[in-house]
């Protein structure tokens, strides 16, 4: 019996299938990259060969550039693909459109990078497939016991009655332009918000993305064609727009921010931030625990976020768990 | 404890006044009693118990969850209370959340030992909100950001009502303020205060400007020094004594040689001082009296307090407020001369010929604990408010220094996209005979919207470093900052602090070599 180790190994540019001889969201330009999503932690340009599903291939070459690597091999989910003597297949990982869990198996034994992942169902992209495993490598950004998100539809409503609370106000919603803005777009309009939405332009390329791939919400403005003031409306911007003077147009703006890291105080009111929304896409800890207990692995590599408590826990439940420290994947909130 | 729980939860991110004010508004107003009084109470200061929070919770989350997990959760959050309230297992399945009135009245009766099971137990029966807002509300303060006056102005809007018509009944009542709700939304008479130690509307005075100087009849006015402390209300009779600040805040536990001494019945108007050998001290002084729940002997000899009267509101029973004000002056006079409170005298009428001279001793005030002159209406009775004409207050002209900016702080609310708060220092000779810039002081007003601008954009550009939302710029900028008085400070490294400083203008032309020294400021500290 061969150990993880011996086949799955740490590089400069991070995770690396030695069989397969390709790396998994590298960090450094490499030959072959598989890669779990679009987000720029993950997905970066120069590589020979990338494997991604079709979304995740469309993200990046609409974000990073059609030549941004020698070959784009899109491959769709559960299919299996034999490279030397390594399957890969993937699979949803519930992140974002077109995220997924990377399959890998070798010589009887079975491993899941998980990418980044949440449970909880998004309207903008597949569910989370739980995938039995003899060794699950998870992300561990809410990897503490205070991250317990809050039900999206019941934040959502928390915005709407603020919305109709204060008429005279702009509800200005600081997001990532991939993933969370168009969850919040859908969100909005399942709970029957139908009213023009206004987009600083950042966040019109990838949701132009998702409605290419089929995806609809509604009418979308852009603010630069929307003139000033925007009272009793909902705009969104990337978070770095949300104090600065691009926001000075608006009427008084109640600053919102949707996020796992507005569950702590102090991080929302660091940011300024008014109404903190307790939306995420990423696992929470309960969460985090029960796939992996779920996968049934008995060893546990956990990457990308505060593996400390995480590998505790683990520990107490009788799992081989270890953190893998991954260089180029910051410690704090680069996406969410 | 849900809608008392969010509305806490967003008052305490709303930094804007207005926004808190319909936040509080909307609750009172859909708030059943007496939950609604207790929040109030909660608000005002007025809830009667304070609990050692962080002890017990510790020992209740130590029972609940591994103490590994725990201790890497509080490091991580940094506030214990805020940590647990996250922590706590979720089971919302143990019943609907207490009721706000619930909580208050269980607590008023709690045993020691009991306290740990009976805080766990309405744990389990709240949501992370609502638990972070109970564990508040257990410390006896809740730091919102939400003064007492605040609250009572929400209440007072909900039916259209002014703050002064609640602050005049809100001491003859006690939570959960049952009749005041009664008597705001039409429902019953106002509350009777006869007897009751309440506090009065004061009357308050206008800056005096230019015009209206140049138009004023010097004869029709009584001219007195502006004292230099806080504008009190003592109110005696019955054997009670209170002591109100301007806002109508009950001041009297930091005072007591005060109220022990004040054996009377009357409502008078007057200035807390610190005296000392007939002399008043810095303002400073005063502060090292206010806030304080207990008084040392020390404190007591250190800092003696004092009050100089200039106004009666009632004395014996009779209501002088509708006599005209140098009517009021005899009987407040006459009234001390019989009286004889100790700790007290009042304020002396400065007699002014004409307005020439006015101006002269406009000039010339530079005394002990003034501030500049106030010029009162002979003829005006005692009207609340600041009713336009009677009193105005001149200050003395500020002392102006040029200062060399430091650093810039994205200002908040509106303001958040600009550096607005600047912090601005003066130059101090070290022993080698070289120059380093010191802090003296930060300010965020003084400056025009166009000058804020140009500001902001001389700051982005002159940048050297950056801490956050701080920027350290380049010592090359000269601001005329105006300040009242200079105090010694342990807080700032150049050992002085400005009293009110503002931004008075921007001197483009200055180089900053020619800023003042430090020596300057030290020169002018007062005492």
């Amino acid at each position: 019996m061969i150990a993880f180790e011996d086949w799955l190994q740490l590089t400069e540019a991070g995770l690396y299938c030695a069989p397969g001889g390709f790396h998994i969201d590298p960090s450094r330009p490499v030959d072959r990259a598989v890669i779990t999503h679009g987000h720029s932690d993950h997905a970066r340009p120069g590589h020979g060969a990338v494997l991604a599903t079709p979304e995740t291939v469309k993200v990046m070459q609409a974000r990073l550039g059609e030549d941004s690597a020698g070959r784009f091999q899109p491959q769709p989910l559960n299919d299996p693909l034999t490279h030397g003597d390594v399957t890969i297949r993937l699979h949803p990982a519930g992140h974002i459109l077109g995220s997924a869990q990377i399959e890998l198996t070798y010589r009887g034994q079975r491993a899941v990078v998980s990418g980044d992942y949440k449970r909880t169902p998004d309207p903008t992209c597949a569910l989370f497939e739980l995938v039995p495993c003899d060794l699950f490598v998870t992300e561990a950004t809410f990897g503490l016991p205070v991250f317990r998100h809050e039900p999206d539809w019941r934040e959502i409503g928390r915005l709407l009655a603020s919305v109709q609370a204060f008429p005279e106000r702009t509800h200005l919603i600081g997001c990532y332009g991939l993933g969370k803005c168009q969850r919040l777009l859908a969100l909005l309009r399942r709970a029957g918000y139908d009213r023009p939405i206004y987009l600083h332009g950042a966040l019109k390329s990838m949701t132009d993305l998702y409605i290419a791939c089929g995806q609809s919400f509604g009418e979308l403005v852009l603010v630069s064609e929307a003139g000033r003031g925007l009272a009793g409306e909902i705009v969104l911007c990337p978070p770095s727009a949300l104090k600065d003077r691009w926001s000075r147009r608006l009427a008084d703006p109640v600053t919102a921010f949707a996020s796992g890291w507005m569950r702590v105080r102090g991080r929302a009111r660091q940011r300024g931030v008014e109404l903190p929304l307790v939306i995420s896409d990423h696992a929470d800890w309960p969460q985090l625990i029960e796939t992996i207990a779920e996968t049934g692995a008995e060893e546990v590599w956990v990457t990308h976020g505060r593996e400390e408590a995480l590998v505790y826990q683990l520990g107490r439940m009788g799992k081989r768990a270890r953190a893998l420290a991954l260089l180029g994947r910051e410690d704090e909130e680069a996406e969410d | 404890m849900k809608a008392f729980a969010a509305l806490l939860d967003r008052l305490v991110y709303s930094p804007g006044r207005n926004t808190k004010l319909q936040l509080m508004q909307e609750y009172f107003r859909t708030t059943p009693d007496p939950d609604r009084g207790w929040a109030l109470a909660a608000l005002t200061d007025g809830l009667p118990f304070s609990f050692p929070v962080r002890r017990t919770i510790v020992e209740l989350m130590n029972k609940r969850l591994d103490a590994e997990l725990f201790r890497l959760s509080r490091d991580y959050v940094g506030d214990t209370a805020e940590t647990v309230a996250l922590l706590w297992p979720d089971t919302e399945a143990q019943g609907d959340p207490p009721r706000l009135s619930e909580v208050v009245s269980r607590l008023g009766l709690i045993d020691a030992q009991e306290l740990g099971d009976v805080i766990a137990s309405w744990l389990d029966r709240l949501d992370a909100t609502g638990r972070w807002a109970l564990l508040k509300l257990l410390t006896g303060a809740l730091r919102v950001g939400v003064s007492a006056r605040l609250a009572k102005t929400a209440v007072a809007g909900m039916a259209g009502h002014s703050v002064d018509d609640v602050e005049e009944v809100w001491h003859a009542l006690s939570p959960p303020y049952q009749p005041l709700f009664d008597w705001l939304e039409g429902h019953a008479e106002r509350p009777d205060i006869a007897g009751a130690p309440v506090f009065r509307p004061l009357m308050l005075a206008h800056a005096l400007e230019d015009s209206e100087l140049a138009d004023l009849d010097i004869g029709e006015f009584s001219v007195e020094w502006k004292w230099d402390g806080i504008r009190v209300q003592i109110v005696a009779g019955r054997g009670e004594v209170r002591l109100y600040s301007r806002t109508g805040d009950e001041i009297g536990a930091s005072f007591p040689e005060l109220i022990s001494m004040f054996r009377f019945d009357a409502v008078i108007d007057g200035e807390l001082l610190v005296l000392r050998d007939g002399k008043v001290a810095p303002f400073n002084d005063l502060q090292q009296r206010l806030n304080r729940k207990s008084v040392t002997r020390a404190m007591l000899e250190r800092y003696p307090a004092h009050v100089r009267l200039y106004d009666a509101l009632l004395i014996d029973g009779e209501d002088l407020r509708p006599l005209p004000f140098i009517e009021r002056r005899r009987r407040l006079e006459r009234w001390h001369a019989e009286v004889r409170p100790p700790r007290t005298d009042v304020s002396e009428l400065i007699a002014v010929a004409d307005k020439e001279e006015l101006h002269r001793i406009w000039r010339e005030t530079r005394g002990a604990g003034i501030e500049g002159l106030m010029l009162k209406r002979r003829a005006s009775p005692y009207l609340a408010g600041r009713p336009r004409g009677h009193w105005y207050k001149w200050k003395r002209a500020p002392i102006t220094l040029d200062c060399v900016l430091m650093y810039a702080q994205r200002g908040s609310g509106r303001r958040s996209s600009y550096y607005s708060d600047y912090t601005f220092g003066a130059w101090k000779e070290l022993p080698d005979g070289s120059l380093e810039l010191v802090p003296v002081g930060k300010a965020y007003s003084g400056y025009t919207d166009a000058e804020l601008i140009v500001l902001d954009r001389w700051i982005r550009n002159n940048t050297v470093e950056r801490f956050g939302p701080v920027r350290a710029v380049r010592p090359a900028l000269v601001l005329e900052v105006a300040f009242d008085a200079v105090q010694r400070s342990t807080r700032h490294r150049s050992g002085v602090a400005m009293r009110f400083p503002r931004i008075h203008r921007i001197r483009w032309d200055k180089p900053a070599e020619e800023a003042e020294r430090l020596d300057t400021l030290v020169g002018l500290i007062e005492g």
